[in-house]
């Protein structure tokens, strides 16, 4: 009998904390697929941030640096500049990248590091428990918006993959989501083409994943993946904005 | 020079007065070295690029001054807690806020208690000379992979801009553990993670002993300080760094007047050379403490010397010319040398 399905070698055999639906499980298999897929596990440099996504080390057999909350792009920058023959990708949360962080990313993106930035955008924080988040949807009531988030007071929710398309150093730019089976399919797609980028040397990419949190949108596994197509997509369109062909 | 002499070969900071010329030396040096130099977005971002590339194993620092050093505190607090190396410059201005670019003593209390949150020490090095400021470098990025630790160099304008005369010494000889604690890419091999997570039961209990066992072991063995004319003194004079330099024109009028008065000059400010100094003070029986601010060093003079000897104090506030001159210190010398008599 053939094994058609089995665990990508370069995550562990082992359970995760996330909760029952959280999409960051998924997300951690097809960034695990993307690195068997060009053999980089072996010396590939993790950057962990701070956010559920911490635990990076648990479930990737990979060597993992820990970076401070939002600075995972400074990190993966100093690990990739002092060791450029490795593989260095960051996997961030909205609250780490598009809040704290915005710094950092930016910059590292402007420069064209060699690297690759996974975003998980889940429209919140849901290490802390569910407050609102920069890509916290217009109306969305969280634990610190509990009236909605209002657009006068709070802005607009960040486009992170169209606003860093627009930067000179960024080779390829897209985004994702893995609510449904053709989803999951075209995000394992792009996540290996953003891989690639970096395998090829050819600089900075940023996949963004419109990610489910059951928990913190107090809502149901189904409920919460439905949540992702109907009011998710249509503000934050899935699609590659940027492909530099170097 | 001391840096790029201790090989380290990757640079990452912000402009900021009056550090400046560090940046801009290792911005011609490095690329010509096959190293790297990076001008961040913000300090934060450059101890953060410390950070990284110290995970990997490599020789790496960073500098700034003051306003800069609490943007890094973050950044230590974690490089102390995952026990990574990295040598980071402090040429310290005056504040609080934006206060100015002058000579000031004033952070005295930042770098060496801490800063960052969580408890840590991090070892602080005091030159007071161009020759230290080289010399000392060097000693850094040993004393940062020896005990695995952030390490920072304190200075100031005065320290930061001198010109003097240079020896350029050889990198000194000192065996270091081998790594094996860097982020390498596993190659086949145990995974290895640079965290300063610990949510284990017991396991930030024992991390932070094991920490604590390093600061002792550093107070036994690390400690450094000049003295100069202390053998017979009846008061001595303790400073450090810049306004070391000039109490020892003031002690050496004080002896020309008679009086027997030396000087003790804490290089490492943490560990602090409690031992020494508090035998110079002992047998003396007074020190007088002088710093550019208004009493912070003096604080471990008093820990150190207990009762053994009297501990008085004279410092100023920052500010533009605020320097004391060597007169200014002779004056207040006499005066705390009356009644040491015996
Ligand atoms: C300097 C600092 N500020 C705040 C926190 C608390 N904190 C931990 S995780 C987090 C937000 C995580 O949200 P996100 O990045 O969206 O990740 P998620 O948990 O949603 O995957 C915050 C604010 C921290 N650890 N450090
Ligand atoms: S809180 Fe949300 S993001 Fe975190 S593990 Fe649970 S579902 Fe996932
Ligand atoms: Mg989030």
């Amino acid at each position: 009998m053939q094994q058609v399905f089995k665990r990508p070698q370069s995550l562990k055999d082992v359970q995760t904390h996330f909760c029952p639906g959280c999409h960051h499980g998924t997300i951690h298999r097809l960034v695990a697929d993307a690195m068997d897929l060009y053999g980089v596990q072996d010396r590939t440099i993790g950057v962990a941030s701070v956010g559920c996504s911490v635990f990076l080390y648990g479930y990737f057999d990979i060597d993992v640096v820990e970076a401070p909350h939002g600075r995972a792009p400074a990190v993966a920058t100093g690990v990739k500049r002092a060791k450029p023959e490795s593989f260095v990708f960051t996997y961030q949360g909205d609250g780490d990248l598009a809040a704290i962080g915005t710094a950092e990313i930016i910059h590292a993106a402007n420069r064209g590091e060699d690297i690759t930035v996974v975003f998980v955008n889940n429209t919140t924080y849901g290490m802390t428990g569910g407050q609102m988040a920069p890509t916290t949807l217009v109306g969305q009531k969280t634990s610190t918006s509990p009236y909605g988030r209002d657009k006068s007071k709070d802005g607009s929710p960040i486009r992170m993959a169209e606003l860093l398309a627009q930067l000179g150093g960024v080779a390829y730019s897209a985004r994702v989501a893995v609510d449904s089976p053709k989803h999951v399919l075209e995000a394992k797609k792009v996540i290996r083409e953003a891989f690639g980028y970096q395998v090829e040397g050819k600089g900075f990419s940023f996949v963004e994943v419109l990610s489910a949190c059951p928990t913190n949108w107090g809502m149901n596994p189904l409920k919460a993946n439905a949540r992702v197509g109907e009011e998710m997509i249509p503000y934050f369109p899935l699609g590659v904005f940027k492909k530099e062909e170097a | 020079m001391g840096a790029v002499e201790a090989g380290c070969r990757y640079y990452f900071g912000y402009p900021i007065t009056p550090q400046s010329d560090i940046p801009e030396y290792l911005s011609r040096e490095l690329p010509g070295l096959n190293g790297e130099f990076i001008q961040a977005e913000s300090e934060i971002g450059a101890i953060n690029m410390l950070l990284g590339a110290s995970a990997t194993g490599a020789r790496a620092m960073t500098s700034s001054s003051s306003p800069g050093i609490s943007l890094k505190q973050e950044g230590i607090s974690y490089m102390a807690g995952a026990e990574l190396p990295g040598v980071i410059i402090n040429i310290s201005r005056s504040g609080p806020g934006l206060g100015g670019i002058d000579a000031s003593q004033s952070d005295y209390f930042q770098c060496v208690k801490g800063g960052g949150h969580g408890g840590y020490h991090i070892p602080v090095l005091a030159p007071n000379s161009v020759q230290e400021m080289y010399d000392l470098t060097m000693h850094a990025f040993d004393l940062a992979d020896l005990y695995r630790t952030p390490v920072m160099l304190l200075g100031d304008s005065v320290i930061g801009q001198m010109k003097e005369a240079l020896v350029p010494n050889p990198r000194p000889v000192r065996e270091l553990p081998a790594k094996g604690w860097e982020v390498r890419g596993k190659s086949g091999a145990e995974q290895r993670v640079v965290k300063s997570l610990f949510l284990g039961d017991g396991e930030l209990e024992a991390h932070n002993w094991h920490l604590h066992a390093k600061y002792q072991v550093m107070k036994e063995k690390e400690c450094i300080s000049e003295e100069y004319e202390t053998a017979d003194a009846r008061l001595i004079v303790a400073g450090f760094g810049s306004v070391s330099r000039i109490a020892h024109t003031a002690v050496t009028m004080a002896r020309a007047e008679g009086m027997k008065v030396g000087l003790f000059r804490p290089v490492t400010l943490f560990p602090f050379p409690e031992k020494a100094l508090a035998q110079a003070a002992g047998r003396a029986g007074k020190v007088l403490v002088v710093e550019l601010n208004t009493g912070q060093m003096v604080e471990d003079v008093r820990l150190s010397v207990g009762a053994a000897a009297q501990v008085s104090f004279y410092g100023r506030p920052p500010g533009a010319g605020s320097l004391p001159s060597p007169e200014e210190l002779l004056e207040v010398i006499r005066k705390n040398y009356e009644g040491t008599a015996r």
